[in-house]
């Protein structure tokens, strides 16, 4: 084995300097999550609703002038084996009025399941107009075998909706996600 | 300094290489790793070329005949990694440790101990990612891309291995390009100022850095599925409120700026080769590297071009559409100084000269098609079809891979001390030339007429072009084996080549004996405008 002519003592400062680039860009790889969230909650890309809303109705004006559409999709994730729908289709609501909409699960299996609906809007840039005060999705659902929920779900369309958009349409995923729950596993929708 | 280098110089009066299986191992020498990465990346060449042979077996005619879908999306899958990890980066770094001391006028790469680390680290990779194709569950399925959820929730139980394996690529690729920029900045000969550098040195410092920005998020990527699979986080699981589209936007901000790691060296080398063989200096050498630095800062906002059909807002898209198209004025102000580098001069036509044209040529067809791709609304047509397939293998094919393959002709009589017979040389250019046409051009077509990618099977209106694209790489995939030959002729038994090689010829590493000596440069050599840009 040949030792080294070239002396490695001089590089100290570049390869320090180049590290520090490596270890700040494995960093800035972790930094992309919540970067992404926020940019996602602000820009409403991928149809991502907010948490609860605090309502006031002093500082909402209801704007009687026209209605908006807001459809309402129901879906079951691969695998989920609940059966899963709203009272109806859609409704038309002023903006600024708070509505109450039923949803429900019903568990057909012989084991007790953890299920999670995850909402999203269509048009995604009506996602930030889109309100709920009380939503299932804020927490996950434990169905015994054979049981049925009512789920209520309230939400408000902001006055200030783009009037380009006539209709809103909120989706549903129902996930499964009993084994996730069972191993005490934290995630941000049980937080 | 100069006094230690000069002691060491006459300790080392008779110190050539170790006998042996040691050399190989514990060797710290820049030509010699440099050796070790390129047969490497030809073995790995092979293996990926096996695959893709399997893929064209199957795609040979309509219906399913030879292997079964979750094979098949195991051998796309496994043909990705291969080609871009273990054949086209790897051959890059063997080049940049062969050529770059000797390009500056530096005796060795700045860090030896670790860059024989970094190499020797790349067999286990790949060895721990082959060997999942033997394993109940098979090898990674999910494309070369990986996306979550289909790289976690659904991965075959492999999918650990393939994890560390990556890992261990992206260790590689950062302790060498650490120290090639170490090399470049550090140890360049008195004279060797950063713009009379050789090109290949400027567009591989780049490359060195774009490969520090991106392959610590590549880590990341792969250490988050990691977590998802085996720690119950939901990084890219929706059901715990994560988001698998996240995980697109994480995989092409580090992929992105991973295609121009595979192409811009290949830059460098045509720039060396053409003005050799049209014996003219280099059109435009500042706007060159200027280009290159500008694609390279380019390349980190672009990244959601690849998935348009993800959904995204309209001023997202129309962003991405812009700054892609951005990105051909400086790739334009390149092919432009090439071909103005070869107006009247005096060319002749050897085989270095005939892939570096070519490479011109056809790479310019692959970032004609990519502008196509770059286009939103008609990207939802081609999005995901063979159409792609066409264009990346355009660029990666005729483009990295013909650029390496022009430079093995170029620098292998320095290297060996031996010429390549000429006519054998000519043979393979042509060979590789019309297989790569023929099987890749007609992709376009059936792309364009709607066949999906990654699919084993089409319908029957695909069938000519699928046939004709399979005669094509067989002539491509055994004219590769041809290259072999002629190597294994030259190195043992080609002509003797003179220290210049070529007429046209200019740069430090010409005014060394052929073969190479075991040492260069002990003593930093006189940089005179002959040999550096001036």
């Amino acid at each position: 084995m040949s030792r080294n002519i070239g002396s490695t003592g001089g590089h100290g400062r570049t390869v320090g300097k180049l590290c520090l680039m490596v270890c700040g860009m494995f960093a800035f790889g972790f930094a992309l999550v919540p970067l992404y969230d926020m940019f996602c909650e602000v820009t409403g890309l991928g149809g991502r609703t907010g948490d609860q809303y605090a309502y006031d109705p002093a500082s909402m004006q209801k704007d009687s002038s026209r209605l908006v559409k807001v459809n309402f999709v129901t879906n079951t994730n691969d695998g989920m084996a609940w059966e899963f729908w709203a009272e109806s289709g859609g409704v038309r609501v002023h903006p600024g009025e708070v509505k109450e909409v039923k949803f429900y699960v019903r568990n057909p299996t012989k084991q007790r399941m953890v299920g999670q609906a995850i909402p999203s809007v269509v048009p995604g840039r009506a996602a930030q107009y889109f309100h709920k005060t009380e939503c299932f999705c804020f927490n996950n659902q434990v169905l015994e075998p054979g049981e049925t929920l009512e789920m209520p779900m309230r939400f408000i369309v902001d006055p200030d909706l783009p009037k380009n958009v006539p209709t809103v349409s909120l989706s549903y995923a129902l996930f499964d996600i009993t084994e996730m729950a069972a191993g005490n596993m934290k995630s941000r929708a049980e937080g | 300094m100069s006094e230690v280098v000069v002691a060491h110089h006459d300790d080392h009066h008779d110190h050539g290489p170790d006998k042996g299986l040691a050399r190989w191992l514990f060797t710290t020498n820049h030509k010699d790793i440099g050796t070790l990465y390129l047969w490497f990346s030809f073995t790995m060449f092979l293996i990926g070329g096996v695959m893709a042979l399997i893929i064209r077996t199957e795609l040979f005619q309509p219906g399913l005949q030879f292997i079964d879908p979750a094979f098949f999306n195991q051998m796309t899958t496994n043909h990705g990694l291969i080609m871009v990890f273990g054949a086209i980066m790897p051959a890059f770094v063997g080049l940049a440790n062969w050529l770059v001391p000797m390009m500056v006028g530096a005796p060795d790469m700045a860090l030896p101990r670790m860059n024989n680390l970094s190499f020797w680290i790349l067999p286990f990779a790949f060895a721990m990612l082959i060997s999942t194709l033997f394993m109940e569950g098979g090898g990674p399925n999910f494309g070369w891309t990986f996306y979550a959820p289909l790289s976690t929730t659904y991965a075959p139980d492999t999918v650990t291995y393939f994890i560390f394996g990556v890992h261990l690529m992206g260790a590689s690729s950062i302790m060498g390009s650490i120290n090639i920029i170490a090399t470049i900045l550090n140890m360049r000969a008195p004279g060797m100022t950063l713009m009379k550098m050789p090109l290949f040195v400027w567009t591989w410092l780049i490359t060195a850095y774009l490969l520090l920005a991106v392959m610590p998020v590549l880590a990341g990527a792969v250490t988050m599925m990691l977590f998802d699979i085996h720690f119950g986080t939901s990084f890219f699981n929706a059901a715990g409120g994560g988001d698998p589209v996240m995980f697109q936007h994480i995989f092409w901000f580090f992929g992105h700026p991973e295609v121009y790691i595979m192409i811009l060296p290949a830059f460098g080398i045509v720039s060396q080769i053409i003005p050799t063989f049209a014996r003219k200096p280099l059109f435009g050498y500042d706007s060159m590297v200027y280009a290159t630095a500008s694609i390279a800062f380019l390349s980190f906002i672009v990244w959601a071009h690849h998935m348009f059909t993800v959904g995204m807002p309209l001023a997202g898209q129309l962003f991405f559409m812009y700054s892609t198209m951005l990105i051909a004025v400086p790739t334009g102000v390149k092919v432009f100084n090439w071909t103005a580098t070869m107006w009247r001069g005096s060319m002749t036509f050897e085989t270095p000269m005939l892939f570096a044209i070519a490479f011109v040529i056809l790479f310019t067809i692959g970032g004609f098609s990519g502008l196509m791709l770059a286009i939103t609304p008609v990207d939802y047509q081609y999005h995901d079809t063979y159409f792609v397939v066409a264009h990346f293998h355009y660029v990666l094919v005729p483009g990295a891979l013909f650029s390496i393959i022009a430079a093995v002709y170029y620098w292998l009589p320095k290297w060996c001390g031996r010429m390549y017979d000429e006519s054998l040389g000519k043979l393979h250019f042509w060979l590789s030339f019309i297989g790569v046409n023929v099987t890749f051009f007609p992709q376009h077509f059936s792309g364009l007429a709607g066949m999906p990618r990654r699919i084993p099977d089409y319908a029957l209106q695909f069938a000519d072009f699928n046939m004709v694209s399979s005669i094509g790489a067989f002539i491509f995939g055994f004219s590769q084996v041809f290259f072999l030959y002629v190597l294994i002729k030259t190195i043992r038994s080609g002509e003797p080549a003179t220290d210049r090689v070529w007429e046209g010829a200019h740069g430090l590493e010409w005014t060394l004996p052929s073969p190479a000596p075991y040492h260069s440069f002990t003593t930093p050599p006189n940089v005179t405008d002959a040999e550096a840009h001036s």
